[in-house]
């Protein structure tokens, strides 16, 4: 079972934090909204269109975050084979892949009224969709094999090609000329945004990267009883006429009991 | 001896992996070097000029600031005639349509279409920039009042036009 000692770990840790990440998410993203709804005054020059902001500038940071982290994981699962990285890659695709999408529905949404256009291809937005792209071939490439493990080699490549995308999204204002504006938070001189207006996107930015951590901690969990469940089967403990009756009543004594071993 | 095998074999797998993003890494840069014409989304008065002349044919974008005083309408109203400028060169643009709630004099906009015989640019469609600076609407005042405006105005035209 020593297999299972680095899971057992991590479940025992997600455990202990999740109700402070429930807590944190909650009250973060409960508070943020509001400031950001009602709270925090409209643009000089947007009006209430800046209200966007709130949603779409925490997505597409969590969009690179969660691809970093993705990425991270699947070099750690492709050097040293560590089977908790490689489900942890892929426990982080579609969350990274959501807020990718929502960044670029928001984005598109703002853009209408503001620039005159829901999409161009300049050089930010054309490698954000870029993002969503290496995500979605991500998940289908990590399932397109019989084997997982195949499968896993090959997400975990083209993960880490893919980081060589991230500077780019992130750079892309500065380093081309581009509709999208340059960044007002994480830049030289410091954050061209109003205190009132930068409190509730923090807020927003912690509520989402709570949601990630707790949304990531219960898809490895539940990918984690999967393969205890297949291992048990595998070695012939189920019976095989009512191998689910039984089966889920092994599994609830070991989920609680033999996670620690 | 197995485990230290088992070892160096992920070190390889390190490097191996480390040298395979270098080399990707390096690939993209250069890639996008080359293609920096096609990556960028405008062109400023200034290349436009550099470029000059420019097959009336050709589609393409120019981005830059409204100048102060240039908006005239033409016609019956729907055609605007304005200046973008880079502060070193300048180009009429004249455009036949709805134009962005954010279209005004000092504002960053691209205009995409082609330039006509006259060497002015008709452009088929109008976008504002947004800069990247968010603040209340009494903030913006107390900076007109302060003088700091104009220095912030100087910036973003700058950032604009980088």
């Amino acid at each position: 079972m020593h297999r299972f000692a680095k899971p057992s770990v991590f479940l025992k840790l997600a455990d202990t934090l999740m109700p402070w990440m429930i807590a944190i998410t909650v009250i973060t993203g409960g508070t943020g909204l509001y400031l950001g709804l009602f709270w925090s005054p409209a643009d000089y020059q947007q009006g209430d269109t800046v209200r966007i902001m709130y949603i779409h500038v925490p997505t597409a940071w969590m969009g690179l975050f969660c691809y970093v982290g993705m990425a991270i994981c699947g070099a750690m699962s492709l050097i040293w084979k560590h089977p908790l990285a490689d489900i942890a890659a892929r426990a982080t695709a579609p969350v990274g892949a959501m807020f990718t999408a929502l960044c670029l529905i928001t984005g598109s949404l703002w853009g209408e009224p503001m620039w005159g256009t829901w999409w161009v291809w300049d050089a930010r937005l054309t490698s954000m969709l870029i993002l969503l792209f290496l995500y979605l071939g991500y998940m289908a490439l990590v399932n397109a094999f019989d084997d997982p493990e195949r499968g896993s080699k090959a997400g975990s490549a083209l993960a880490l090609v893919g980081v060589v995308n991230v500077p780019i999204v992130k750079f892309s204002v500065d380093w081309w000329n581009t509709l999208h504006q340059p960044a007002s938070v994480a830049r030289m001189d410091g954050p061209s945004i109003d205190p009132s207006m930068l409190w509730p996107l923090m807020l927003m930015a912690v509520a989402f990267t709570g949601y990630y951590f707790i949304i990531l901690a219960i898809r490895v969990r539940s990918e984690l009883n999967e393969r205890r469940i297949r291992a048990l089967q595998l070695s012939g403990l189920f019976e095989q006429g009512d191998g689910t009756t039984s089966g889920s009543a092994l599994y609830d004594q070991g989920h609680n009991a033999g996670a620690g071993k | 001896m197995s485990l230290s095998r088992a070892k160096s074999r992920k070190r390889q797998r390190l490097y191996l992996a480390g040298a395979a993003l270098l080399a990707i890494a390096g690939a993209a840069a250069l890639a996008l070097t080359a293609f920096e014409e096609s990556v960028v989304f405008f062109f400023s008065p200034t290349e436009i000029a550099a470029q000059s002349p420019i097959d009336e044919a050709r589609r393409l974008r120019v981005g830059g600031l409204v100048e102060e005083g240039s908006i005239t309408k033409v016609g019956s109203g729907e055609t605007t005639l304005f200046v973008v400028t880079d502060m070193a060169n300048s180009i009429t643009v004249s455009y036949t349509g709805i134009l962005p709630d954010l279209f005004r004099e000092g504002q960053g906009v691209v205009a995409e279409g082609s330039m006509n015989s006259n060497g002015q640019f008709v452009a088929r469609e109008v976008l504002a920039k947004h800069d990247e600076n968010y603040m209340p609407r009494e903030v913006a005042d107390a900076l007109k009042e302060s003088g700091y405006w104009q220095e912030l105005e100087a910036k973003n035209a700058e950032n604009m036009l980088n």
